[in-house]
């Protein structure tokens, strides 16, 4: 794993609590981030660094009725598969859907509900969310599918001129709610540069829609239900990595799990990490890390929805620890951390620090375009 | 071996060979690389030196034919009045010179299909082999001066607009000596006035048109070849672009490449006009079996004399098939029966049809193409061989040529305090 071996490697820094205090590069800071290969002193150009981390299951929710055994796109599945059983307007489109779609998300579906609510589109991203956002605009719950993130940019102009400023525009007399946007995100190891993007952050300059990115398939099924329950039209990125990595105990009945609330995942008291999708296993890592070699007791938050995110949560927890990080796959400039690391400078009560204040660190891609074969550097 | 001597340009590979590469090519490979493609001069224009060069090689073939009339299929056509020519003459050059590159091409894909599966070359690989006929006869139809760019398929026309097997394969396996440099990949080669090897489906020709808007714009009477597959023929962009090069008389020809499925879609379910051909709408349009490389050949040779003459933009439809699935993840049979494939493979295979064509008409014999054959395997194995072991690109070429700058530029890396060198 990218993050343990490079961490060992680091020359180990004595920290106690006192340290923590110290001034911006502290040493804390320099450890845990010195996690990017290129800061080791010679650059290893013949090992592939493979930047994988272990997903670890949560436990399975007793409150919402007998749980399965799935995986990522099995709990995609599922949440269609009920969203189709209790809702006779829900229609699923997109490129390859029909046969189960180039990840499995949507197998069975169309044997199970027919061919007028499962269907192929052509290829025309631009044209299947115009088309959704028709569908929804007259009442249809429309589930459409860009086949990757990466697709989705022939698709902008409808999601930000026309999905997002419908109900605005319109004054309320039309809306285009029930449009649901599914597509596959983050990183995959060999997706280079046009299977691995993350765009949410293009999205969150634009107010009227929701994004949503889940960490696994328990939340996957119920942050996607929720979506597609939501009056808004939303945009759910699934992370491709964890389609079939992540496995856990999932509700087969339907079930909502709120937007618009992140989730803290570990209580700490020492630093605030922040991340979604795939970013958030990594950092669990990191925060056992901290605590076994360094002593530093992080909170983990999962920011679950990007927009509109929970700023309540997030700037509270770093009222309390007086640190915060954020890590995303993203490009640095303009990635989502940006505006959450001003937004939380901003907060009022952030202001008032247990420790002196501390810059924001981030943690992102770096800035280059997507090497194939570096790609497991991210 | 018999090396073509015509009088075009020397071939701009050479150029385009990267400095980094140690190893000299080899003289085998320079003869392999000779002009593999150009039409050659027809014997009106033959000079009395190379009028000669070729007698002296009769003579050491005498037995063979050297040239031979072939009927090849009719076009259908749309908004034009006549179409290409219903005949077209073959020489036995020209024979071999289309058979060793389309064997090299199917050779070179089979290998990548290898190497993919021994886990050497990574990520995704989009196979060509079934439709070498497109590329090959596209290119005897153009001169290499003209442009060309096409979508992710794009091993095939690497090959034959002036990229060396050897630098195809090291991009492949993301090699410093690969056509980019090892940071494309499959989907990215480029050689001089080869577009690429573009990943987004339909993105290409709104480009397209636009280097042919530079063309007609430079006045240097060349033009551009836009291809696109069938899946990408439903994208809007493709229609945007017919308006503007309709509009502006742009010497575009539009090139359908229709396998017949757009990944696992077959054509039946993603079109409503199955009819590429006529989808420019006020746009000429030809089909013609993208199989048979003659017919390529002269639909291209006809289309491009159209583009030249200021008429304006062309659309040809070319019903070709693969063999391999979409890309590497695609077995390519859940969506099309083995059935089918050997069918195709057995019926309309275009090496085979070409070296039918060749023996039937006393061209060739068996013992001379299998000499190509063992001559197109030794090449294509030990390019496999240079693209394994070639090393990978130094790192510090991860963040170079993200944007022009002339003192190299600090890009920040994973956080704050690591600093990359961009150069450009």
């Amino acid at each position: 794993m990218a993050a343990t071996r490079l961490f060992l490697r680091a020359s180990p820094v004595k920290c106690s609590l006192t340290g923590l205090t110290g001034g911006v590069h502290s040493s804390l800071g320099l450890t845990l981030l010195k996690l990017s290969p290129a800061c080791t002193a010679k650059p290893q150009a013949q090992r592939r660094h493979a930047a994988h981390f272990t997903y670890h299951p949560e436990p399975a929710p007793s409150q919402y009725g007998p749980t399965q055994k799935m995986n990522l796109f099995q709990s995609v599945t599922s949440a269609l598969d009920n969203t189709l059983a209790g809702d006779p307007t829900a229609v699923i489109f997109g490129e390859d859907v029909a046969f189960g779609g180039v990840f499995r998300c949507t197998v069975g579906l169309r044997d199970k509900y027919g061919k007028d609510r499962v269907f192929n589109t052509p290829l025309c991203e631009q044209g299947i969310v115009g088309f959704g956002i028709g569908a929804a605009a007259a009442g249809a719950t429309a589930i459409a599918e860009i086949q990757f993130a990466d697709y989705i940019y022939p698709a902008f102009d409808q999601i930000v001129n026309e999905a997002a400023k419908y109900r605005y525009r319109s004054g309320n007399m039309f809306d285009c709610g029930k449009l649901t946007i599914r597509s596959p995100w983050g990183c995959v190891g060999h997706g280079s540069i046009y299977h691995s993007q993350c765009p949410e952050a293009f999205f969150t300059h634009c107010p009227g829609i929701k994004i949503v990115v889940p960490r696994g398939p328990v939340q996957a099924k119920g942050l996607l239900l929720s979506c597609i329950a939501d009056q808004n039209p939303c945009i759910f990125f699934e992370p491709k990595i964890l389609y079939r990595a992540a496995v856990e105990q999932v509700p087969t009945e339907a079930y909502q799990i709120p937007l618009s609330q992140a989730e803290v995942l570990q209580e700490g008291s020492d630093l605030t990490l922040v991340a979604w999708g795939t970013q958030v296993h990594v950092l669990k890592e990191v925060a056992a890390m901290a605590q076994e070699k360094l002593g530093v007791s992080c909170e983990l938050i999962d920011l679950r929805t990007i927009l509109p995110w929970d700023t309540e949560t997030v700037c509270k927890s770093v009222v309390k620890t007086g640190r915060l990080l954020i890590s995303h796959e993203a490009p640095v400039t303009g990635g989502f951390a940006a505006e959450i690391s001003s937004t939380v400078q901003t907060y009022e009560s952030t202001w008032i620090f247990k420790f002196p204040p501390q810059p924001h660190k981030k943690v992102t891609a770096r800035e280059s375009k997507y090497l194939s074969l570096y790609f497991a550097l991210f | 071996m018999f090396t073509l001597v015509t009088e075009r340009e020397n071939p701009t590979f050479e150029k385009i060979i990267s400095p980094i590469i140690d190893v000299p090519p080899s003289p085998a490979l320079i003869t392999v690389k000779s002009p593999i493609i150009n039409p050659s001069p027809s014997p009106a224009q033959l000079t009395p030196a190379v009028a000669n060069s070729m007698v002296v090689s009769a003579r050491t073939y005498a037995d063979f034919t050297p040239q031979a009339t072939f009927d090849i299929k009719k076009c259908d056509l749309h908004k034009l009045e006549e179409g290409p020519p219903l005949q077209a003459v073959l020489t036995r050059e020209e024979g071999l010179q289309y058979y060793r590159t389309m064997q090299t091409i199917r050779r070179m894909e089979l290998k990548a299909d290898q190497l993919y599966k021994q886990k050497i070359i990574r990520g995704f690989c989009h196979l060509y082999d079934g439709q070498e006929a497109c590329a090959v006869g596209i290119e005897t139809g153009i001169n290499l001066s003209d442009h060309l760019i096409t979508a992710y398929r794009a091993h095939g026309y690497t090959l034959t607009r002036g990229g060396t097997v050897r630098e195809i394969m090291a991009e492949l396996t993301g090699r410093r000596g690969g056509i980019a440099k090892g940071k494309g990949g499959s989907m990215h080669m480029y050689t001089k006035h080869f577009y690429g090897g573009n990943g987004i489906v339909g993105a290409q020709v709104p480009l397209g048109a636009g280097v042919a808007l530079a063309c007609k714009y430079l006045g240097n009477n060349e033009i551009c070849v836009c291809l696109y597959g069938d899946g990408a023929a439903n994208q809007g962009q493709i229609f945007e672009t017919y308006n503007m090069a309709s509009l502006w008389k742009l010497p575009c020809i539009f090139i359908c490449e229709n396998n017949k499925y757009g990944m696992g879609t077959s054509v039946e379910r993603a079109a409503a006009s199955t009819d590429y051909y006529k989808r420019g709408d006020f746009i000429p349009g030809l089909r013609l079996d993208g199989m048979d490389v003659l017919c390529v050949r002269e639909a291209t040779k006809f289309a491009a004399e159209h583009c030249r003459s200021g008429k304006g933009p062309i659309l040809m439809e070319l019903q070709t098939y693969r063999y391999h699935g979409h890309s590497m993840s695609d077995p390519g049979v859940s969506y099309r029966t083995r059935e089918e494939i050997q069918e195709v493979r057995s019926k309309s295979d275009p090496i085979s049809m070409l070296k039918d064509r060749m023996l039937s008409n006393n061209m060739a014999s068996v013992e001379e193409l299998k000499e190509i054959d063992v001559e197109v395997r030794k090449e294509i194995e030990d390019a496999a061989q240079f693209a394994t072991t070639d090393p990978e690109p130094p790192l510090d070429d991860l963040c170079n040529h993200i944007f022009y700058n002339d003192p190299p530029m600090e890009v920040r890396g994973t956080n704050p305090w690591t600093k990359l060198k961009s150069v450009s």
